[in-house]
């Protein structure tokens, strides 16, 4: 039984047996975005790719692409704590 | 986890440290990080992980990385495969309840890396002190209330306990200067073969009290305020990786903490000013053990 | 052929252990185990065994490596004794929730308090409903064969679990008695080789153990937990069949000792019933109908056969080495009257709390019993159900 069919309608019998999950990472299905009360916005034209924001985010919420470049924020699992936008030297997110 | 919270950086930049190609088992004590990250049928782990309870992290590690030695010996895992032991506790774990299979499993040699995600007290539960909660910080166990103001007791130096363990790595670490601190750190826990420890500061915005969007900022003052130095033991030899130029009163640290309001009220200066003296007590501890350790 | 020797039960422990070979033994001294780690290091130490020995802190990080070892995807055991299983106690739960099949050696002792280093039972029932599967041994022979058969049983795709065998501290632990080993090349071939599907070593799976597990979840896993003990039935059989193939001892889910036209019976665990049988010959000599029912598979409890290998007696004594403490007697006399009610055996059965804390329990109080077993199949009055053996005042 894969953890993708495993839910709360899920008889005793098809369960994983002990709770042990086979697949790495599948909370990545499991989205905390909902959580937020401000959400930051990504201004690009004032951003210089340091680089700072991306590791304080708590929830790895900013992608980074191929070139080391962040992208903008992936809502799925922002929480919108704020701690990228206060490390930003250049005023390139903004909380709304 | 909470929005804002410290852990999440810290855990994700040990893991980075894990060269591309070698596998890690990791295990979790009960807490904040574990009940956060693998919720039936949800795991965030892309490694191995595993969590039995809340004191044996360690001593449940020490298991797995015995396995390893034995079925390896055997040649029941193919010759090229490399795994890592890395176990994480948050201070309750570590400090508390955890620290007597820490000790056992330190002290037996197994090659494994602790890392303690230090916030300071219970906060999964709800904010209760622990040995790691700092001193006169209102917790729900340790409130500040009108005879007691808050905890009265110091907190416990884990490291300086670990280094008595004399293992060949052990270090004090916080998120900084873009990670370079605690990435290099955990890079060489990891690496260095045998028992290695690593305590990283990981503050709270909920049991703390301060603005989710300050982590940053909070590591920083903890830092420049030498309330949590940055350093090193390696073989018994002190290194103090940062030494600030001008040491920021630890005022700095307390003030936006809520934890710490009660101590700001007219009549409580002397327990800012014994903060204080803990603080500098303690730095000028380690700067003598630095200096006493790599005497030739 | 069976190799003849004379062991102690610890060195039979022990032996059977070497014979396993297993990946990692973590274990802590406790008097009376403590001699099975003891030898077994020496195992390790000269290179007998290609074991990794644990010497940890304490017997909590004892199970919590066992469960690590296992986990990890080898064979983990250990051995302990009275506060040492209490001090495990959380971990032997979460060793069966895992579905992980550690094989334990617990050598029974009284726990404290007061301290006391002797034998009974309180240790194991403290953990009876914990999920493990419980083997019980009446000399050293047994804990030998039923270490032996453990693996297979444990690790068996319909059952999962961790297993205990018990054996008596003292009585047998540090009793040496002759002993039939089996040849080195015949137990490996009959544990064989340990491959879980899923495993924490398995750099190709990454897995994760041990989630929480919330309302939506927790009862079903539970459940799997259950009928895995359901299924262990079927499975010990099935094991003490081969290793009758392979030895011809015998072994069930309990011994019946001349119970077949029994009047009068007695049920007791471990090293009492070698007593008991003693007392039974010698009433049967003098034409007195005894008979003993030794239950070796205390968890999962074979309640319908129990009843059903009662049901012809006219009374019955069911013996705990432990107090329960409840007012309503010793949990091997609730589980056995529970199955006699539910399967509708309606024989008169008492309770004889007896030997705690190393009382010695002689053949005259064994026969004590079976004197009021006859005075109850005379009189028909039970008075008192919930009695002591062996106890003053």
């Amino acid at each position: 039984m894969t953890s993708d069919k495993i839910n709360k309608d899920t008889p005793w019998q098809e369960l994983t047996e002990g709770g042990n999950i086979y697949e790495a990472g599948n909370a990545m299905e499991f989205k905390t975005g909902d959580w937020r009360s401000i959400k930051p916005i990504y201004l690009s034209d004032k951003c210089k790719q340091c680089g700072l924001c991306f590791p304080v985010c708590p929830d790895d919420a900013i992608p980074v692409n191929k070139e080391q470049k962040r992208e903008d924020f992936n809502y799925d699992y922002c929480k919108g704590c704020g701690v990228c936008a206060k490390v930003c030297p250049f005023g390139a997110i903004e909380m709304k | 986890m909470c929005a804002g919270c410290g852990a999440p950086p810290v855990a994700r930049m040990v893991m980075r440290a894990l060269k591309e190609g070698d596998h890690a088992v990791v295990a979790g004590a009960t807490g904040c990080m574990e009940v956060s990250t693998f919720i039936y049928p949800y795991t965030a782990w892309t490694d191995s992980f595993i969590h039995t309870a809340f004191e044996n992290a360690s001593s449940t590690l020490s298991g797995v990385e015995a396995c390893y030695k034995a079925m390896k010996r055997q040649g029941k895992l193919p010759e090229d495969s490399h795994t890592k032991f890395i176990s994480f506790g948050g201070d309750g774990g570590t400090y508390d309840i955890g620290i007597q299979a820490l000790s056992g499993a330190m002290e037996r040699g197994h090659d494994m890396v602790y890392v303690c995600y230090d916030n300071g007290a219970y906060m999964n539960t709800g904010i209760q002190r622990s040995s790691a909660t700092p001193r006169f910080a209102d917790t729900t166990t340790s409130p500040a209330g009108t005879i007691i103001p808050g905890k009265m007791q110091s907190r416990k130096d884990l490291a300086k306990i670990m280094v008595a363990h004399h293992l060949p790595y052990v270090a004090q670490t916080a998120c900084i200067n873009n990670f370079k601190d605690l990435y290099e750190k955990s890079e060489k826990a990891i690496y260095t073969e045998g028992p290695c420890f690593l305590n990283v500061l990981a503050p709270c915005p909920r049991g703390w009290g301060y603005p989710t969007d300050m982590l940053m900022q909070i590591n920083k003052l903890a830092v420049e305020t030498c309330y949590w130095p940055l350093y090193e033991v390696i073989d018994g030899k002190y290194v103090i990786n940062y030494k600030p130029k001008n040491k920021l009163p630890i005022e700095e640290f307390l003030k936006p903490q809520k934890r710490f309001k009660h101590m700001f009220k007219p009549g409580n200066e002397w327990m800012i000013e014994e903060f204080q003296k803990e603080v500098d007590d303690r730095w000028n501890e380690l700067l003598a053990l630095e200096e006493m350790t790599n005497k030739e | 052929m069976s190799i003849r020797e004379r062991l102690s039960g610890n060195e039979a422990a022990a032996t059977a252990m070497k014979q396993i070979n297993p990946d990692v033994v973590a274990a802590f001294p406790i008097t009376p185990s403590t001699e099975i780690p003891q030898y077994f290091s020496t195992f390790v130490s000269n290179g007998t065994v290609d074991t990794e020995f644990v010497a940890v802190e304490s017997e909590h990080s004892a199970m919590s490596a066992c469960i690590g070892a296992e986990a990890a995807g080898g064979r983990a055991m250990t051995a302990t004794s009275a506060n040492g299983l209490s001090f495990m106690w959380e971990m032997i739960y979460i060793a069966s929730s895992m579905r992980l099949p550690i094989v334990m050696s617990l050598v029974n002792r009284a726990v404290s308090g007061p301290l006391n280093i002797h034998n009974d039972h309180s240790d194991a029932m403290g953990v009876r409903d914990a999920g493990w599967i419980m083997l019980f041994s009446e000399n050293n022979q047994e804990a030998y064969d039923n270490l032996v058969m453990a693996h297979r049983i444990a690790e068996h795709k319909d059952v999962l679990l961790p297993l205990m065998v018990c054996q008596d501290g003292f009585i047998t632990s540090h009793s040496i008695e002759n002993i039939e080993l089996i040849e080195d090349d015949l137990v490996k071939n009959f544990v064989g080789k340990y491959e879980p599907k899923h495993y924490l070593l398995n750099s190709k799976e990454p897995i994760s153990m041990g989630p929480l597990d919330l309302q939506a979840y927790l009862f079903e896993h539970k459940k799997q937990q259950s009928q895995a003990m359901v299924n262990a039935k079927q499975v010990i059989l099935d094991v003490a069949k081969d290793f009758e193939k392979m030895t011809g001892r015998s072994y069930g889910l309990f011994e019946e000792y001349k119970l077949e036209d029994a009047e009068i019976a007695i049920v007791c665990m471990n090293s009492t019933a070698g007593t008991t049988k003693y007392v039974v010959d010698q009433l049967r000599a003098n034409g007195i109908k005894a008979g003993l029912l030794k239950v070796r598979v205390f968890r999962p409890f074979p309640a319908e056969e129990i009843a059903k290998a009662l049901s012809h007696v006219k009374a019955v004594a069911v013996l705990d080495k432990a107090d329960s403490l409840n007012a309503c007697g010793g949990a091997l006399f609730s589980d056995v009257t529970s199955g006699m009610q539910v399967n509708k055996v309606m024989v008169p059965t008492v309770n004889y709390i007896y030997g705690i804390g190393g009382r010695d329990t002689k053949s005259t109080d064994i026969e004590s019993v079976f004197n009021d077993l006859e005075k109850i199949v005379k009189t028909g009055n039970i008075d008192n159900p919930y009695r002591y053996l062996g106890l003053r005042g």
